[in-house]
């Protein structure tokens, strides 16, 4: 079975966020990147995967020449060849997702997998996507998985509970948090991966469906009253909830 | 601005989320009617619309269309969007709409902007408001095509009554081709007896300044005075104190309740992305300086072991819960 992976890069979720000199993105002097954190996931299915049906991985990312970082990560805790798809913009999801269904077009893989969500644009958009233009099944937000032949089986998970899905090969699906647990990548492998070759390709040369006009900093408008612990302060609190927030 | 709303049955009526996206519609529509297709519902689920503005609903008849085949219900909504040619179809940010809106946005070649919480009609062009990076920056975007498919966050849009319109409602048979391949439902696993944190309207979270498992009862009183489900940070569910579908954060679920209670929560970012969009947050925490009060709207510095029993009292007394 051959298992295409797809990865991104995105800021370290303590990273402070300012805005950026042209309005629309952030500033990323002395942002720190990280591989998103559903992409762990997503990698180590794909290698639970090949280990349970053979084949191989591939693991794919789109960004500029700085994401190699997180294909050497993937590449250390044992993906096969990675790709990188030459971004240096940030494009939108359309853009993403056609070049990924290109990529996926050439390459045949029988499972594509991603992580459940992006924690930059946390757009959930792009299996789905990729899917459609495939015109493959997919299931979403994983937390169990199970391949049979070609038979797919799993349980996503959904407000109030799971469902349990069924598809067939060739498919897509996104790893929820807890699916497997990412291994560590040892040292020798680390060092390895280093001098692995990363396949470069250019960006799908699709138009972008959607632009940003601005990007700001939500302001707070909360109300900030703070007390004591009081039986006084707790009362003021229950009847400021009920008479002035009207929330009780 | 013509529009298509996704909408979804549940009990007598509808989903909240979908009154929701019709309020948003209505607002957006500047008068034109605004349109809806919901799957395997009544008529008479469909009615409840009415009063929220909705002037017609296609109705896709059959159990068949009740589960989530999103390759099967993506194709369907987009015939219907392209027969009646609407310009904008909007689902609910929820998993049903999750699925499917992308999926309908590739098949109309329409722009795609999910988790909205701000929609507005500029001059015929749709612009929407979403947050970004955990809710740390926010960006206004528009698509760039004729078409555009949104999906809103839920419990952000605020569903309003309007004067009831006469709601007209028929039957709509899609054509699925024989190739589109789709993931299938065989069955559904309910947490039983919980509310889940993604649907309800009032959540009482605990975290790690709870001390132990044990002492969760705190916490389940108080969510028990408001009819609140309970949630957690990861710490206590990293710990195995709490189950991982109660924890809310960035590798949790995403909540927008209309009230959000944080008791011995710190408030690091990866908790307050998934929860900073909540209409009002109270917290409760020994340390004055934690994090989490620089968000909330009422915040008691103080013992969760000896504030929680007395807050719950004095909610039951407002509540009668
Ligand atoms: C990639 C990544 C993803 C993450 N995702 C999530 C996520 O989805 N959700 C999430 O919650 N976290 C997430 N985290 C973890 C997050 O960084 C924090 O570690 C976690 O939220 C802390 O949980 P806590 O507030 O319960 O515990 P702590 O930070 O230990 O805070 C405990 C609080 O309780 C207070 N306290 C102690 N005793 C008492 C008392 N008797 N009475 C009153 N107050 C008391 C303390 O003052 C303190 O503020 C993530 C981290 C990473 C790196």
């Amino acid at each position: 079975m051959n298992i295409l992976v797809c990865i991104s890069q995105v800021p370290d979720t303590t990273t402070k966020i300012s805005v950026g000199p042209d309005g629309t993105t952030i500033n990323s002097t002395g942002v720190k990147y990280i591989l998103n954190p559903y992409d762990e996931f997503a990698i180590e299915t794909g290698l639970r995967m090949k280990g349970q049906h053979g084949g191989t991985v591939t693991t794919i990312t789109i960004g500029p020449e700085t994401a190699k970082e997180v294909l050497r990560t993937a590449l250390a805790m044992g993906s096969d060849t990675a790709v990188l798809v030459k971004d240096p913009s940030r494009s939108d999801s359309f853009v993403v997702a056609s070049s990924i269904a290109e990529y996926a077009q050439e390459s045949k893989p029988d499972l594509i997998v991603f992580g459940r969500q992006s924690i930059d644009f946390d757009s959930f958009q792009i299996p789905p996507m990729v899917a459609e233009m495939l015109g493959w099944p997919d299931i979403a937000t994983v937390s169990s998985l199970n391949i049979d032949g070609t038979d797919v089986t799993a349980e996503s998970d959904v407000e109030g509970g799971k469902l349990q899905m069924s598809a067939s090969l060739p498919c897509v699906i996104s790893a929820q948090k807890g699916l497997y647990d990412p291994r560590y990548p040892k040292l020798p492998d680390i060092m390895k991966a280093k001098s692995k070759p990363i396949e470069e390709r250019a960006l799908s040369t699709v138009s972008p469906r959607t632009a940003i006009t601005a990007m700001s900093l939500p302001e707070s408008k909360r109300l900030n009253t703070i007390v004591g612990d009081s039986d006084a302060d707790i009362n003021e609190i229950v009847r400021l909830l009920h008479e002035q927030a009207k929330v009780i | 601005m013509s529009i298509l709303v996704v909408l979804e049955p549940s009990g007598d009526g509808l989903k909240r989320t979908s009154y929701e996206a019709i309020t948003a519609a209505v607002s957006c529509a500047a008068g034109a009617p605004v349109q809806g297709i919901i799957f395997d519902a009544t008529e008479s689920q469909v009615s409840s619309a009415s009063i929220y503005g909705l002037s017609s609903c296609m109705i896709v008849h059959g159990p068949e269309w009740n589960q989530l085949q999103s390759s099967f219900i993506a194709s369907a909504v987009a015939e219907a969007a392209t027969s009646i040619d609407v310009t904008t179809v909007i689902f609910a940010a929820n998993a049903y709409g999750k699925s499917i809106a992308p999926r309908v946005a590739v098949r109309l070649s329409a722009g795609l902007i999910t988790d909205c919480v701000e929609l507005q009609n500029n001059a015929g062009t749709l612009a929407a408001v979403r947050p970004v990076y955990s809710g740390k920056a926010r960006v206004s975007v528009h698509s760039v095509t004729a078409k555009t498919v949104v999906t809103l966050r839920p419990n952000v849009f605020t569903a309003k009554q309007t004067v009831a319109t006469s709601l007209s409602t028929s039957a709509f048979t899609p054509s699925i081709a024989s190739d589109v391949r789709t993931a299938s439902v065989t069955g559904h696993i309910i947490n039983e007896g919980t509310l889940d944190v993604s649907e309800a309207d009032i959540i009482v979270s605990g975290g790690r300044g709870l001390k132990g498992p044990e002492h969760f009862h705190l916490v389940e009183n108080l969510a028990k005075s408001l009819g609140a489900a309970v949630g957690a940070s990861r710490a206590v569910v990293d710990a195995g104190w709490r189950p991982h579908r109660e924890q809310v954060g960035q590798t949790g679920k995403t909540v927008s309740p209309t009230m959000y209670v944080a008791c011995g929560i710190s408030g690091a970012v990866q908790h307050l992305a998934g929860m900073s969009t909540s209409k009002i947050i109270v917290a409760v925490n020994k340390d004055k300086d934690a994090p989490i009060f620089t968000v909330a709207d009422y915040g008691i510095v103080g013992d969760v072991f000896e504030v929680l029993p007395k807050l719950a009292t004095a909610i039951s007394t407002v509540t009668g819960k």
